[in-house]
C-alpha cells in the first residue's frame, strides 16, 4: 500500500474524551481511532458539538483524553509541544504586543533572539504579505490580516504539524477564499502535516488529500473520504466534477449528523 | 481620545461644540448653581458665594493650616494607598491562581469591602493608637479591598486562549505569567489603581478622625465645631480638586501603557 512508504506522523488510539458537567458526565469522543501521515493535510468536518475541537486539542496536548492515547513522532503526547502548531479561530494575538513582537514572540520560544528574531521575524511576516504592518497593533488590523498573523506566528515555531481549529470561521467569504488560496500555496510549497477543522465542506474538499466525516455527538469518525483531486488546486478546483461529486457525498453525510443533532 | 459619537446632535447640524467649550459651560453652569444656592436663605449658610470662600485661602493660610493639612493628608493618603496596593496585588494574583486562597479570602473581602470604615476607625484607634499610623491602617485597609476585588476578577477573566496559544508555542510557566498574564493584567492593574485612590480620598474623613493632628478631614470636622462654613467649603472643594488631579494623571498614565487595547472605556 501506498500509505506503509510513508512516515506515520500523529496516531490516535482508541481515544475516548468524557466531560464531567454539572448534569453528568458529557461523552465528547468515542473509541477514535486515526493515523496521520507526514505531510498529509486532512481536514475534520461534523455537525457542532461533534468533538472536533476536542480531537484537535488532544492532538495540541492541551486536553488529555480519558482513555486511549494519541502519539506524535512516535511518542506519546502528555503535554503541548513545539512540534505542534495551533491556529486558533479567535487568532489569539497577544493584543499588547505589535504584529512583528507577536511572531518574535514564537521565535523568542525556540531560542532565537535579538537582531536574528527581528530578522526573521520579518521574514515570516513578508511570507504572509504583512511586513508593511509589522510596527501595527492587533486591533488596528481586520480579521483577516489577524489570522495571517497567527499563521506567521504558528510557523515561526517550526512545528511539524500544524493544527487549525475553523481558522477561517470568523471570516467573511472573500477573505475566506483568499486566505484558502494562500494556504493551499504555502502546504504545496512546505507540505507541513495540517490537521484542519472546518463547518465548510467545500473548504475541506478543497485543501484536503482526506476528509474526515465525523458523527454527531458522542464524536466517533464516521467516514474517511479520500479526496483524490490533484494538487495545485485553486478556486476554480470547485467547478470540476469531481469535486461536485464529493462535495454531494459529503454534504449528505453531514447533513444527516445535523439531523441527527436536532433530534 | 474622547470624540463625539456619529449622530449626536451637534454634528447634525454641522457644528461640533469643542470638549473644552464644554467643560467650560459646564463650569459656568456649577458656578451659576453655587451662586443661586448662595443667596437663597435657606442655604446661604452652607454656601458662602465664591468670592467669600477664596477668601479663605490666605485666611487658612496666614493660621498657618493650609499648607500642612494639605500635606498631611496626602501623606496618609500615598502612603496607605501605597500599602494597599503593595498587599493587594499579590494576593489577587494568589486569588486568581490558587482556588484554595479564593475560596478563603473571597467571602471575607466582600465582607468587610460593604462595612463603612467609619465603622471600624474606633477599634483602629484602640489597637494602633492615635496618630498617622491609624490614618494609614484605615487608608491600607479600604483600598486593598477595593483594589484586590478589582484585579483579581480581571485577571480570573484573562482570554483563555492567550494562555492557550502560548503554552503550544512552548511557553513555560515562567514564560506565561511574565509574558501574558502580566501584560493582560495590566489595564485591570490601572483600573484597581485608579478606584484605590479615589477610595484613599473618600476615606479620608474617617482615617483622620481617628485624633489626626492636622488634615484636611480632620480640619473639616474641627472648623465644624465653631460653624465655619466657608473655610469647610473651602476645604471640601480642596479634597475634589486634588482628586481630579490624581485620576488625570491616572488616567495618563493608563492611556500610555494600555493604548494596545481593542476597546477602552473612557
Amino acid at each position: 500500500m501506498a500509505g506503509e512508504a510513508r512516515n506515520l506522523k500523529v496516531r490516535i488510539d482508541h481515544v475516548s474524551k468524557v466531560y464531567e458537567t454539572r448534569n453528568g458526565p458529557m461523552e465528547a469522543l468515542r473509541d477514535v481511532s486515526l493515523d496521520i501521515y507526514e505531510n498529509e493535510f486532512i481536514c475534520v468536518v461534523g455537525p457542532s458539538g461533534c468533538g472536533k475541537s476536542t480531537l484537535l486539542n488532544i492532538i495540541a496536548g492541551l486536553q488529555a483524553p480519558t482513555s486511549g492515547k494519541a502519539y506524535c513522532s512516535g511518542h506519546e503526547i502528555t503535554g503541548t509541544g513545539t512540534e505542534r502548531g495551533v491556529v486558533f479561530q479567535q487568532y489569539a494575538l497577544f493584543p499588547w504586543l505589535t504584529v512583528k513582537k507577536n511572531v518574535i514572540f514564537a521565535l523568542n520560544m525556540r531560542g532565537i533572539k535579538g537582531e536574528q528574531a527581528d530578522k526573521m521575524a520579518l521574514e515570516y511576516l513578508c511570507k504572509v504579505d504583512l511586513e508593511k504592518f509589522a510596527d501595527h497593533f492587533p486591533k488596528e488590523l481586520s480579521g483577516g490580516m489577524k489570522q495571517r498573523v497567527a499563521i506567521a506566528r504558528a510557523y515561526a515555531a517550526d512545528p511539524q504539524v500544524l493544527l487549525m481549529d475553523e481558522p477561517f470561521g470568523a471570516l467573511d467569504a472573500q477573505t475566506r477564499t483568499q486566505l484558502q488560496s494562500e494556504l493551499l500555496e504555502t502546504w504545496e510549497k512546505d507540505q507541513k502535516t495540517c490537521f484542519f477543522i472546518t463547518h465548510d465542506v467545500d473548504e475541506a474538499i478543497l485543501l484536503a488529500q482526506k476528509v474526515i466525516i465525523m458523527s454527531a455527538r458522542p464524536g466517533r469518525i464516521k467516514e474517511i473520504v479520500p479526496v483524490d483531486i490533484p494538487y495545485p488546486r485553486n478556486q476554480e478546483t470547485k467547478l470540476t466534477p469531481e469535486f461536485m461529486q464529493l462535495r454531494n457525498h459529503i454534504w449528505e453525510q453531514v447533513y444527516k449528523e445535523y439531523l441527527e443533532v436536532r433530534k | 481620545m474622547m470624540k463625539s459619537r456619529p449622530g449626536q446632535e451637534g454634528e447634525k447640524k454641522g457644528f461640533r461644540i469643542p470638549d473644552k467649550l464644554w467643560l467650560l459651560i459646564s463650569f459656568l453652569a456649577a458656578m451659576i448653581l453655587w451662586y443661586i444656592l448662595s443667596i437663597i436663605p435657606a442655604t446661604a449658610r452652607c454656601f458662602p458665594n465664591v468670592v467669600e470662600t477664596l477668601k479663605q485661602i490666605p485666611v487658612m493660610i496666614n493660621r498657618g493650616v493650609l499648607w500642612k493639612d494639605i500635606g498631611s493628608s496626602m501623606i496618609s493618603v500615598l502612603a496607605g494607598f501605597g500599602l494597599g496596593f503593595v498587599i493587594a496585588l499579590p494576593v489577587a494574583i494568589l486569588m486568581a491562581w490558587y482556588k484554595p486562597v479564593r475560596n478563603i479570602i473571597e467571602p471575607w473581602i466582600e465582607f468587610i469591602r460593604n462595612i463603612p470604615p467609619l465603622a471600624y476607625v474606633p477599634l483602629v484607634v484602640i489597637a494602633a493608637g492615635v496618630g498617622r499610623k491609624p490614618q494609614i491602617i484605615v487608608i491600607t485597609l479600604a483600598t486593598f479591598l477595593t483594589m484586590c476585588i478589582t484585579i483579581y476578577q480581571g485577571v480570573i477573566n484573562i482570554d483563555e486562549t492567550l494562555i492557550k496559544a502560548a503554552r503550544v508555542l512552548g511557553a513555560s510557566d515562567r514564560d506565561i505569567f511574565v509574558r501574558v498574564i502580566a501584560p493582560a493584567s495590566l489595564p485591570f492593574i490601572l483600573t484597581a489603581i485608579r478606584l484605590g485612590a479615589s477610595v484613599a480620598l473618600t476615606t479620608l474623613i474617617a482615617a483622620e478622625s481617628t485624633g489626626a493632628m492636622a488634615g484636611l478631614g480632620m480640619r473639616i470636622r474641627s472648623l465644624n465645631n465653631n460653624f465655619e462654613t466657608k473655610p469647610m467649603l473651602l476645604y471640601i472643594i480642596i479634597i475634589g480638586i486634588i482628586g481630579i488631579i490624581i485620576e488625570k494623571l491616572i488616567k495618563l498614565l493608563e492611556r500610555r501603557l494600555t493604548s494596545w487595547q481593542e476597546k477602552r472605556e473612557i
